[in-house]
């Protein structure tokens, strides 16, 4: 442990801020000072103090208290989009890659057509048409994200796929879905893993920037790129308003991608993913 | 060669049609009615169903997908419910504006990204290198829009030292006219001589691009030092090495050498990111570009200019990935064009 520390110190910061990130989201109700929706105008726009750390917004609300709830809705979505694009991806890359022939070229050319533009883009013309909520906003990054987990996968699938043990299997019998249950979908995931470790602090900088352009969580949600937006009308002279949230975006989505690189170099150290 | 260009071009027509297609679908399942917001809130029936044929959205989905390809062709790319005006043509007027402030962030994230992944590699494991590579990560993980806020609250509101916001000082157009040829305010200065002009419009832009560097620059530094830091290791840069040119050399000519195929691939790539991005942040620079007129778009539901816009980024995104390919293979002859 020490050893690891003394090897790569930017790793480990990654992973205690990360397990801190963590931490605040669950135990919120017991570290916020105040309820987050809780609203004073009397006590409205009031610097940081002792009694509010980051000062209050323009209806009176806690921001400290508002940045701690903040840990459940962003990385909340991180979580949920990650999931359900790994639920999505990691099965039909599998099946691509393990049978081929024409479905793995179907699937193979629909991801071309995701992959060939930013998922921001992508994420921000679905989340556009959508009413605005987390719940549309989940839904327009998990369908710009799959493409990515599907593409992994067939890649890893199609290599195991040919692999002497496998051909072993198949010439005892063994039935397809225990094969690729068993053998193929296991050997496979490992890119996957290291993939989705850094792509957690990505979708956090997604969700908050479709939640900043007012297309993600809706007032009175405790979410920091919305707390972003909502400042930058007073942001001149109430600066705590935008700089808080803000900073919450940067720290969580700076410690999972150091902890997702430190990860890469552990698992899988020639690879370099740009998205 | 002829062959290799023919089937990644037609690759790219397929991807640039699927997206047009499925930006499409979405658009047409929207709540909310564009034939209505185009004739306004106070129209009648009549007037709604009017606009409604006027802009043929009393055609079935297909018709209509099959229209606007013939369209993208012969440069009718619809009309926008916003501005009521062409959308190509609103494209072609606020693209430059954008495309300027991209390449002048593309040009900051070369300046600083490969001297920093350079002096990492040099030294690797140093406190150096460590800070470095923090500071790549930092750019990478930058929320862009904040990062836009804080400098502008930090330099030009508190420090005064740069302009808030806008292309230029709206006071130079009596004295010194700005002549639009390009739509790039700094080139079209630059060409017409108008050096007052060309000050303003440089000031105005330094904030926006580095905050649009930011990125670029980061993901450069990493790039550079793992391209680098992999290729000292072999015979060629050992034998260099060993023939006694200085260090400075071995990094900076031989091993970069090879750095230079990966640098141009995410440099493409990144250009089409940055464009993205740059809807976060032209509209807190009150920059008149792709960026503030999407995110109006977006604010008012205007689907046509919507498909448009991310018409065109693809558009841009598949030229940059086609261009990619084809320069790597002319800069490394070991890649096989298959």
């Amino acid at each position: 442990m020490t050893a690891l520390v003394k090897k790569s110190p930017l790793i480990t910061a990654g992973g205690v801020i990360a397990l801190l990130v963590v931490l605040v989201a669950l135990a919120a109700p017991l570290l916020a000072p105040y309820p987050p929706d809780a609203i004073h105008p009397e006590m409205a726009l009031q610097p940081p103090s002792l009694h509010h750390l980051f000062g209050t917004d323009q209806v009176g609300r806690d921001v400290f208290s508002r940045v701690i709830y903040g840990a459940r809705v962003s990385p909340l979505v991180a979580l949920l989009v990650l999931l359900f694009a790994c639920a999505a991806g990691i099965p039909l890359g599998v099946l691509a890659g393990y049978f081929g022939g024409a479905g793995d070229e179907v699937i193979m050319r629909v991801t071309d057509i995701f992959l060939a533009f930013p998922s921001l883009l992508l994420a921000l013309a679905f989340a556009a048409v959508l009413p605005p909520s987390l719940t549309s906003l989940t839904i327009a990054i998990t369908i710009t994200w799959w493409p990515w987990y599907a593409r992994l996968v067939r890649g890893q699938a199609a290599s195991v796929a040919g692999r002497p043990y496998v051909e072993a299997c198949r010439a005892l019998g063994i039935p397809s879905w225990r094969i690729l249950l068993r053998h193929v979908l296991p050997n496979s995931v490992t890119p996957v893993i290291v993939q989705v470790s850094l792509d957690f602090g990505g979708v956090i900088l997604t969700a908050s920037a479709l939640s900043f352009l007012g297309l993600g969580a809706q007032d009175p949600t405790p979410d920091w790129g919305l707390m972003v937006a909502e400042g930058e009308n007073y942001f001149t002279t109430q600066w705590w308003l935008v700089t808080f949230p803000g900073l919450a975006i940067l720290v969580t989505a700076l410690a999972f991608t150091l902890l997702g690189d430190g990860l890469r170099d552990v698992l899988d150290p020639r690879r370099v993913v740009l998205r | 060669m002829i062959r290799y260009v023919g089937r990644r071009v037609a690759l790219a027509l397929v991807v640039v049609a699927g997206v047009v297609i499925l930006t499409f679908v979405i658009a047409d399942v929207v709540p909310g009615d564009p034939a209505a917001s185009w004739a306004g809130p106070h129209a009648s029936a009549a007037q709604i169903a009017r606009a409604r044929q006027y802009l043929g959205l009393d055609q079935p989905l297909a018709v209509r997908i099959g229209e606007y390809f013939g369209g993208i062709v012969t440069g009718n790319w619809g009309i926008s419910i916003h501005t009521h005006r062409p959308v190509l043509s609103d494209i072609a007027t606020v693209a430059p504006a954008t495309i300027e402030l991209v390449i002048a962030a593309l040009i900051i994230g070369v300046l600083v990204g490969i001297p920093l992944g350079l002096a990492a590699a040099r030294w690797p494991g140093s406190l150096g290198d460590h800070a470095i590579r923090a500071g790549s990560v930092l750019g990478v993980s930058m929320p862009v829009f904040w990062l836009a806020l804080i400098l502008q609250l930090v330099f030009a509101q508190r420090l005064r030292l740069l302009p808030v916001a806008g292309q230029y000082d709206p006071n130079l157009v009596f004295s010194h006219p700005l002549v639009t040829r390009t739509q790039m305010p700094v080139l079209d200065s630059l060409i017409s001589g108008n050096w007052a002009m060309l000050g303003s419009t440089l000031e105005h832009l330094i904030l926006p691009a580095l905050v649009v560097a930011a990125y670029p620059a980061g993901v450069i530094a990493r790039m550079v030092r793992a391209q680098v830091l992999d290729t000292v290791g072999e015979a060629h840069v050992q034998m260099v090495r060993s023939l006694g040119f200085p260090e400075r050399a071995v990094f900076g000519t031989f091993a970069m050498k090879l750095a230079w195929n990966p640098v141009a691939t995410v440099l493409a790539l990144v250009f089409a990111y940055s464009l993205v991005n740059t809807f976060l942040v032209e509209s807190i620079f009150d920059w008149p570009g792709l960026g503030s007129y999407a995110a109006a778009a977006v604010s008012t539901l205007d689907t046509p200019a919507i498909v448009g816009v991310t018409l065109f980024v693809a558009i841009i995104y598949v030229a940059c990935n086609l261009l990619v390919d084809l320069v790597q293979a002319a800069l490394d002859p070991r890649i096989r064009l298959r």
